[in-house]
């Protein structure tokens, strides 16, 4: 595998980055033919930073997240490329050697806290079961008394209490927050979160957002943020991933993405954002149409069949190049000139899909 | 967990109640002839009726009736007529050991090979091993229990004289208990085997998909460790029911045709002479003593659950 320009990861710190994503691929095997869910992905994660993974269900976000910590190993999955964690290749690990990376270096947290716990175990049985599964000589004791630490660090309000207590105990927000103290038990360098706040009602998310911008903060803990609202990544990310189809899209910092933003999809995400700032629109804009099926892809442009701006050239696969003269660090697909992207994606004042009537 | 228990318990009772109460109807009022002479036998002279008549208080109201008949079945005074004069409650405590030998056995040769089976078929779903364990399974659920139990006393007491051949040994034997016992523990426990393993296979298929498994697994525990604690675990609660059922039938008359067959002289022995003779006493002691067997196992089998399961704890205490 070439590293082609296409390809070329965002320049790295000084030692090389703490997690490396390089052109990952992860296909599998299905009845239908091969779904290719994630198609080449390359990022960089920095220690402390938040890098947001934002795409629609089906683009490959957290295919690729759970690829990371080989969670999508399977005899019908495909993998290709490299994930190196400080320099150390994680995909050609085998299940036991990766085993101690999961939990202790790269912890997961899932969309879900009302599923991803064992109903039959209480919330402390669990945590001490991630404590000792990487340090045996901790004591049963010991580890519980960690729980009850852990779970206090995260917000829950009489751990000593709490920490007996069985999962549908908990509520949603505090189920999230004790997945939470599950994955900082072995202190992780890496935090991936899944879609976190998505099940969350509006309050509790933020608190969970700020939970984790907490974490990121004072422990220096890398995240990965994976999600479909634009409006968490607003809050806590860093550096943004947009994904559609299995591909990035578009990259940059928080502010490249939110303020000037290259390609039609990424714009179209944005528009939908409801903005307490600007006037209010007649209707919420949307991106019309569904995203395409992995199974047949359209050619050129995956966003060509639902983008207004379609022209002769998206009939080409499009590379993720820097487009912009001034920022070698914002990454887009999008074929048309930054001049021609100025002038459409203002729609009614603001940022939008549309085709301007 | 303690109102939990009491509540189990007092609904158990409730139903042992409701059960004896069905049972007398059945067999003393909704038939239409006079239950006394069918009590009494096919042979009986009026003098006997009339004091079974008395006897079983057919000559008073029904509740009435209900209750001597009650009094005499768990007081142990319930005699047969058809079947020598004998004492019921004591042929029935008689057959206990040999029917508890029988089916404790079975029970722990089914769960214990039924939950590797179903663990191996799932751990290894679509592979070779599964679908080896799949066709075994099948062959397991369709064999009739009296063609098997020829088959197993053809081969491995007439042909190769490994087993003796029928008959039961008391438990202050061992060796013998175990020798007469192996093949009908065998007979009684390969459908159970079959049935079990499949539907631990298809529960542990399930489980699998959780997303507390995947959380398991981004821990890092050990793939085993997630199979075992996880996905096991939270698979045999579906098992723990049936077995609750199962056993309890077993226990209560389930185990009727493989007693029957090695000659085992056990509870069920007993009920498929009574219904041979049509001996209506006998029949109606052993309907209660399964229906209690039933019962307390479905009562046991509530507290295995909320062992299990806390949800249900919680589900109970807060109703």
């Amino acid at each position: 595998m070439s590293v082609t320009p296409e390809t070329a990861p965002v320049t790295a710190g000084a030692g090389g980055p703490l997690l490396a994503v390089e052109n990952l691929r992860v296909g599998f095997a299905t009845e239908d033919g091969r779904v290719q869910a994630v198609d080449g992905v390359n990022f960089e994660l920095e220690a402390g930073e938040v890098l947001a993974i934002v795409g629609e269900s089906g683009s490959g976000k957290s295919v690729t997240a759970q690829t990371i910590i080989g969670l999508t190993r399977s005899p019908n999955s495909h993998i290709e490329g490299s994930v190196r964690l400080r320099g150390e290749e994680l995909t050609t690990q085998s299940e036991a050697q990766l085993q101690s990376v999961r939990g202790s270096q790269i912890a997961m947290i899932f969309q879900d806290p009302m599923t991803s716990l064992n109903p039959v175990y209480t919330v402390g049985r669990q945590i001490v079961e991630a404590i000792r599964a990487h340090h045996s000589q901790v004591g049963r004791k010991e580890a519980h008394a960690q729980a009850i630490e852990l779970l206090g660090a995260v917000g829950i309000p009489e751990p000593e209490r709490r920490v007996d207590d069985y999962p549908h105990e908990f509520s949603g927000g505090m189920r999230q927050r004790a997945m939470i103290a599950m994955g900082l038990a072995l202190e992780p360098s890496v935090l991936i979160a899944d879609e976190p706040t998505t099940a969350l009602d509006v309050t509790i998310q933020a608190q969970i957002l700020r939970l984790i911008q907490d974490l990121n903060r004072g422990r220096g803990l890398a995240t990965i943020l994976i999600t479909h609202d634009l409006g968490v990544v607003a809050e806590v990310a860093d550096r943004v991933l947009v994904m559609y189809a299995g591909k990035v899209v578009e990259q940059g910092t928080l502010d490249d993405i939110f303020y000037d933003p290259q390609h039609p999809y990424t714009w179209g995400l944005l528009g939908s954002l409801t903005r307490l700032d600007r006037p209010r629109p007649h209707r919420l804009p949307q991106i019309s149409g569904a995203p395409p099926s992995l199974l047949r892809l359209p050619s050129g442009c995956a966003f060509r069949p639902r983008c207004p701006h379609e022209f002769a050239e998206c009939k080409e696969v499009p590379g993720l190049l820097p487009r912009l003269p001034e920022d070698p660090n914002h990454l887009d697909r999008c074929q048309l000139t930054p001049e021609q992207k100025r002038r459409l994606r203002e729609v009614e004042g603001r940022i939008g899909l549309e085709e301007p009537a | 967990m303690l109102r939990f228990v009491v509540r189990r318990v007092v609904g158990a009772v409730a139903v042992l109640f409701a059960i004896s109460v069905l049972v007398f109807l059945i067999f003393n009022v909704v038939p239409a002839t006079n239950p006394a002479q069918r009590i009494a036998g096919k042979n009986a002279n009026p003098q006997l009726i009339e004091n079974v008549e008395k006897e079983w208080g057919f000559d008073k109201s029904l509740p009435e009736q209900y209750w001597t008949q009650m009094k005499l079945i768990f007081t142990g005074q319930v005699t047969s007529y058809s079947q020598a004069h004998i004492n019921i409650d004591q042929r029935i405590l008689e057959g206990i050991p040999a029917t508890a030998s029988l089916c404790i056995g079975a029970a722990i040769i089914w769960l214990s090979l039924g939950i590797l089976f179903g663990y191996l078929s799932a751990i290894r779903a679509g592979g070779l091993t599964d679908r080896a364990l799949t066709v075994l399974a099948l062959v397991g659920i369709s064999m009739p229990v009296f063609w098997l139990a020829s088959i197993l006393l053809y081969y491995f007491t007439y042909k190769i004289e490994l087993f003796p051949s029928n008959g039961y040994e008391p438990l202050s034997h061992p060796g013998r208990w175990f020798s007469h016992l192996i093949l009908p523990w065998i007979t009684l426990a390969v459908l159970f085997v079959g049935f079990y393993s499949r539907v631990l296979r298809s529960s542990m298929l399930d489980v699998m998909n959780e997303d507390y498994v995947r959380t398991a697994r981004a821990k890092g525990l050990s793939n085993r460790r997630v199979m075992v604690r996880h996905v096991l675990r939270n698979s045999l609660i579906p098992i723990i029911t049936l077995f609750g059922l199962d056993f309890g039938a077993v226990i209560g008359g389930g185990a009727i045709v493989t007693e029957y067959l090695f000659n085992i002289e056990g509870v069920g022995l007993f009920t498929a002479e009574a219904l041979k003779q049509q001996d209506f006493p006998s029949i109606m002691a052993v309907a209660m003593f399964g229906a209690f067997f039933i019962v307390l196992f479905n009562t046991l089998v509530d507290f295995a659950y909320a062992y299990l399961d806390p949800r249900i704890r919680l589900g109970t205490s807060a109703a």
